[in-house]
């Protein structure tokens, strides 16, 4: 029981680490309808960029604000710079603009940083264990993710339905051309909402390192899986990623431990290990498959 | 894309000139340019398959390398079973019959690109392009973990598959046999885009609406197309693994996906013979920019950056109005 809790904590940790980028990844589709393939690069360039000032300086919390700022300005250098031009183009050369860009980024990053991945400490504040119930140990870090992704879902929330920014971030999903004519700066619009992508797609980077190794290609890994949140939540909404995430953390985090335990009873070890290995790989893909024979929107889009 | 059918002078010179390659090539020293020759021709058919749906359905399917990947694993999975003469799944016997293995491939990848795009397109637009992504990666974490059939490290074909006593070992045999299929694909690609289904195509791509309108079932065109389009690419990877006498999974990682789609914008997006150029130009840029610098990716991305945002139509597109003409 303890180990399913365990499971289940792990599950969601991992949902809310897709969270974080599913939720900038669903607003650019929705709102700006660019399908944007670096966004994996910014997540590998915030963990790139706080793991080593974090390394450098010895300080695990330096590395925050220059993560963040790193992939803030990954961002906008990247919406100003490329995805600016690709508006209203078509599908086709968006996605090989940016697969130029992550060909760009993954090269780079090699040559500065090489081959070998990166390590970062956890800080001693987030260090160590806790006993939630009798039995059930887990590590603060994991923790401190899960409340940081819930304390940015909640603030996404109110930011979409209780501000101003928020109104126009519907509307743009919604209508983007009726927007503009009602005179709305959607270029400024536009702009603010990559870079916010881009901020939480840094910040699930950092705090990706201490878990996972900071390495070239991480964020390709991930990517793809967020693409599948994003399809399964529906494309722009972010209740859907929310929700979507957590399904997917959880279904993946649970087949990868019980799949192969369930696989050795009917064939041997190692040859239980890979399979299982491989089923769970694919049994988001497979979920997804179900939701577009039900709902081919996505869970959370109503059918109009 | 009628541009350059409507000149068959040209097409001819360039068929002599494919022909001549190798004799060529020999004679001039440069023996290994026939193996690059055949790898464009390979990724030519490839490239081409997937401009059927990409350049003239305007379905942008990022996940086409699965079925390249499937036609390799078709023809390395018979060889397996052939080499040590036990049957597949019990009944199937292997092969090392080119005659056998390339018509399995191409059935095969039809029959996945049958289920995978029945699936794919109850969606379009954004969801299309990342759900034929994901069904790839699904099939790539498939085969990596098949430990039968080699997982991650692939399946080594021992001998290339055999044709009517041909000496399929020899660089050149192996070139003309693909010259010659690539030549008889091309020839049923150009009756299949200039067939009434062609322009159906085309013409959902200009507007579903419309056709839906005249009363054509758009669902069961796009499928169509996009099995035709798996069939090409399993052929194409039938041949690739025959080449290399290897497959693996990386023969269908998402990467592959993105060079064939960068194959056909390189070549001119919705031209017929476009992707064949389009798949040149890549594999020479690449073995170029390999041999010049370890850090080729970068000055790729570059390159494909340039070519998407700065020139409309690719390479063919750039030369037409380089020389004045209309493309």
């Amino acid at each position: 029981m303890t180990l399913f809790l365990e499971q289940l904590l792990n599950g969601v940790q991992f949902g809310i680490m897709l969270f974080l980028l599913a939720a900038g990844l669903t607003l650019i589709f929705g709102i700006m309808g660019v399908i944007n393939l670096a966004h994996g690069s910014i997540y590998m360039i915030g963990a790139y960029a706080g793991t080593w000032v974090a390394a450098r300086t010895g300080s695990f919390w330096l590395g925050i604000p220059a993560a963040l700022a790193a992939a803030a300005f990954a961002g906008l250098a990247i919406e100003f710079l490329v995805v600016r031009r690709l508006y209203g183009r078509d599908h086709l050369d968006q996605v090989l603009a940016t697969f130029g860009l992550i060909l760009i980024f993954n090269q780079a990053v090699t040559m500065i940083f090489g081959r070998q991945p990166l390590f970062v400490a956890i800080p001693s504040l987030l260090d160590g264990s806790v006993e939630l119930l009798p039995g059930l140990v887990y590590p603060v870090y994991r923790l401190a993710i899960i409340a940081v992704g819930l304390l940015v879902a909640v603030g996404l929330y109110l930011l979409i339905n209780r501000t101003r920014i928020g109104m126009l971030v519907r509307a743009g999903s919604t209508n983007r051309e009726m927007v503009r004519a009602l005179g709305v700066d959607i270029r400024l619009l536009y702009t603010l909402v990559f870079g916010l992508g881009a901020l939480l797609a840094g910040l699930a980077g950092f705090m990706a390192g201490p878990i996972l190794a900071v390495q070239v290609g991480m964020g390709e890994q991930i990517l793809i899986t967020t693409f599948v949140v994003v399809v399964i939540g529906g494309v722009g909404s972010i209740r859907g990623a929310f929700f979507a995430s957590l399904i997917l953390g959880v279904v993946d985090t649970g087949l990868r431990a019980y799949l192969p335990g369930l696989l050795r009873h009917v064939m041997v070890g190692p040859d239980a290990d890979a399979l299982g290995a491989g089923i769970s790989s694919m049994g988001i893909y497979l979920l997804m498959a179900i939701v577009l024979l039900i709902r081919p929107k996505g869970l959370f889009i109503r059918n109009s | 894309m009628e541009n350059s059918l409507k000149q068959p002078a040209l097409l001819a010179v360039v068929l002599i000139a494919l022909i001549a390659l190798p004799i060529v090539a020999d004679a001039a020293g440069y023996a290994s340019l026939t193996s690059l020759a055949t790898r464009v021709l390979i990724y030519g058919i490839a490239a081409a398959s997937l401009n059927l749906v990409l350049g003239y359905g305007g379905m942008v399917s990022f996940g086409h390398a699965a079925f390249f990947g499937i036609g390799g694993y078709v023809v390395g999975i018979l060889y397996q079973h052939y080499s040590l003469d036990e049957p597949l799944l019990g009944f199937i016997s292997g092969s090392n019959q080119l005659l056998v293995t390339l018509p399995a491939a191409i059935i095969v990848s039809g029959i996945m690109a049958a289920a995978i795009g029945a699936l794919s397109l109850r969606t379009g637009g954004v969801q299309f392009i990342m759900i034929t992504l994901a069904f790839a990666q699904m099939l790539f974490f498939l085969f990596v973990s098949l430990k039968t059939y080699g997982g991650d490290d692939g399946l080594i074909i021992r001998r290339t598959n055999e044709l009517a006593g041909l000496n399929m070992r020899d660089k050149q045999v192996f070139y003309y046999v693909c010259l010659t299929i690539a030549v008889l694909f091309f020839m049923v690609l150009w009756r299949i885009v200039n067939s009434r289904f062609g322009n159906v195509l085309v013409g959902l791509r200009q507007s579903e609406k419309r056709m839906a309108a005249i009363g054509l079932p758009a669902y069961r065109y796009k499928l169509m197309a996009f099995v035709i389009s798996g069939m090409g690419c399993g052929l194409a990877g039938a041949l690739m693994a025959n080449f290399l006498r290897f497959t693996s999974p990386d023969m269908m990682h998402w990467t592959k996906s993105g060079e064939l789609m960068i194959m056909v914008i390189l070549g001119g997006v919705g031209t017929l013979f476009g992707p064949l150029v389009g798949a040149a130009v890549f594999t020479v840029l690449e073995s170029v920019l390999a041999s010049w610098t370890e850090n080729w990716q970068l000055a790729l991305g570059f390159i494909l950056l340039f070519v998407v945002l700065y020139t409309q139509g690719g390479v063919q597109a750039a030369f037409a109005r380089l020389f004045g003409k209309h493309a």
